[in-house]
């Protein structure tokens, strides 16, 4: 049977990797190429690395090392941020990227799924989207969770679903950076709505959080995090070794 | 020297790297010639099985790829370029494959459980159903690899090397003679993705 994925996600800037890393035995903590290589190496099952630079210049760099990343390391790798136009997803999928994941561009532009997905198939068109509650209700952000679309969430999803995205990060607003676990509620509103994998996003403090994750909402393909895989608070060869005592099929 | 054969489709980036990483003499090409120079090749393969097949003819690499097959060239086929070694596809219509390999390949739509998300997506374990199939030399039962796919083959009892559970025994690998194919994605499979590599290079070089 099909596992569950377990996948770190490496914000750059300028061609470094941000929010400092703390790892023994790492020469270079903030090279996306080393990095990618200690997460491949311990287990990861995909790699995402987005894109925050806001320069052309810090664009070209980042395309540089995205083909240097896609060089030395052979699970799949995604890559997001700045994603806007056909030429984007071209621009990354020749350096060796195999999902390109889409947010504020596809808000501007929905569209752009349509296309991309007829033009690359929909396996390779990831749609990521930042979700928070207002007033009960769950409403798309864009601009990296700054701005509030007036979207309904749910309805979103299941509309760049419909025109071809093969996949689904859910990112909680609410729940990140809080620790507290993943927005459980949330991802089962859209794992219920959607039959793409669904990857959760936001929360995840500990090891539990994933057993609970993947308990809780079986439909959940894959958990997503950042700091707490960066900071050495989540090994994800431990992590691995707990989702599999707990009957959860993971690749080790 | 491993040819990668070029026929427009798909991107062959991550494939040529794998076998540079694992220090394998590796290029890229649609010219018959310098293809004739390889000793194993590569067939890849991404997107839609009508069009692959047809820019295949086109470029006349299917007489090619036919006719190295048969000299007893080692070929190995990778997800639609698996699919392309059979002798056809059921995707969207019927369309004619290499036919290399006896089998042909069908949609998961409405043969799959209703609840299984199609394409199938992500790292899987193989089954391997063929103890002595030379590819999987160095691979354990239940290894894990990466796959990326809404068509299966089937009928091809007489080259199943290995299937992969998802709903129903997938088709995951085939072997029959100098003939490979991986449904799955080795140049993504990690270390046992390139194992899988390193090891048909090496039968590549015996050959």
């Amino acid at each position: 049977m099909i596992t569950k994925r377990i996948i770190p996600c490496l914000d750059v800037r300028n061609g470094r990797v941000v929010k400092g890393v703390n790892f023994e035995g790492l020469s270079d903590v903030s090279s996306p190429v080393e990095l990618g290589k200690y997460y491949s190496d311990c287990g990861a099952d995909e790699l995402v690395f987005y894109d925050i630079t806001a320069s052309a210049e810090g664009r070209a760099l980042f395309t540089d090392i995205l083909t240097q990343v896609a060089k030395t390391i052979f699970i799949p790798l995604t890559v997001g941020g700045g994603i806007n136009t056909l030429d984007d997803f071209d621009r990354v999928l020749k350096c060796g990227a195999d999902k390109v994941s889409v947010n504020s561009g596809a808000i501007r532009n929905p569209g752009l799924i349509t296309e991309a997905a007829q033009k690359y198939g929909d396996q390779c068109v990831v749609i990521s989207a930042d979700v928070k509650r207002v007033d009960g209700v769950f409403r798309v952000f864009a601009k990296g969770g700054r701005e509030n679309t007036g979207m309904e969430a749910i309805s979103w999803i299941k509309s760049c679903v419909d025109r071809g995205a093969g996949e689904v990060v859910l990112n909680s607003i609410d729940t990140d950076g809080v620790k507290g676990g993943f927005d459980l509620e949330m991802l089962k509103a859209v794992s219920d709505a959607v039959n793409v994998p669904v990857i959760a996003s936001g929360g995840a403090g500990c090891i539990e959080d994933f057993v609970t994750l993947f308990h809780t909402l079986p439909k959940v393909d894959a958990g997503l995090a950042a700091s707490i895989f960066h900071f050495g608070e989540v090994q994800i060869p431990d992590l691995k070794k707990v989702l599999r005592e707990n009957n959860i099929n993971v690749r080790l | 020297m491993i040819g990668i054969i070029d026929y427009g489709v798909g991107n062959l980036f991550s494939l040529k790297s794998s076998f540079e990483a694992i220090g394998e003499e590796v290029f890229v090409s649609g010219d018959t010639t310098e293809l004739s120079r390889a000793d194993g090749l590569i067939l890849p393969g991404v997107g839609a099985f009508a069009d692959a097949a047809q820019k295949l003819r086109d470029s006349g690499l299917d007489k090619f790829v036919r006719e190295a097959a048969q000299n007893g060239t080692p070929l190995m086929g990778i997800c639609l370029g698996m699919q392309l070694l059979f002798e056809k596809s059921f995707e969207y219509g019927e369309h004619e494959g290499l036919g290399l390999l006896k089998g042909q390949v069908v949609p998961m739509n409405g043969s799959l459980p209703s609840d299984l998300k199609i394409p199938h997506i992500g790292w899987n374990g193989l089954n391997i159903a063929d103890n002595t199939c030379p590819l999987f030399r160095n691979i354990k039962d239940g290894d894990c690899v990466y796959f990326v796919h809404s068509f299966y083959a089937e009928g091809c009892e007489d080259s199943l090397a290995a299937t992969t559970e998802y709903g129903k025994e997938l088709t995951a690998a085939v072997a029959k003679g100098n003939v490979y194919g991986c449904q799955f994605h080795p140049e993504k499979s990690g270390t046992v993705g390139l194992e899988i590599l390193r090891t048909f290079s090496n039968i590549s070089k015996n050959a």
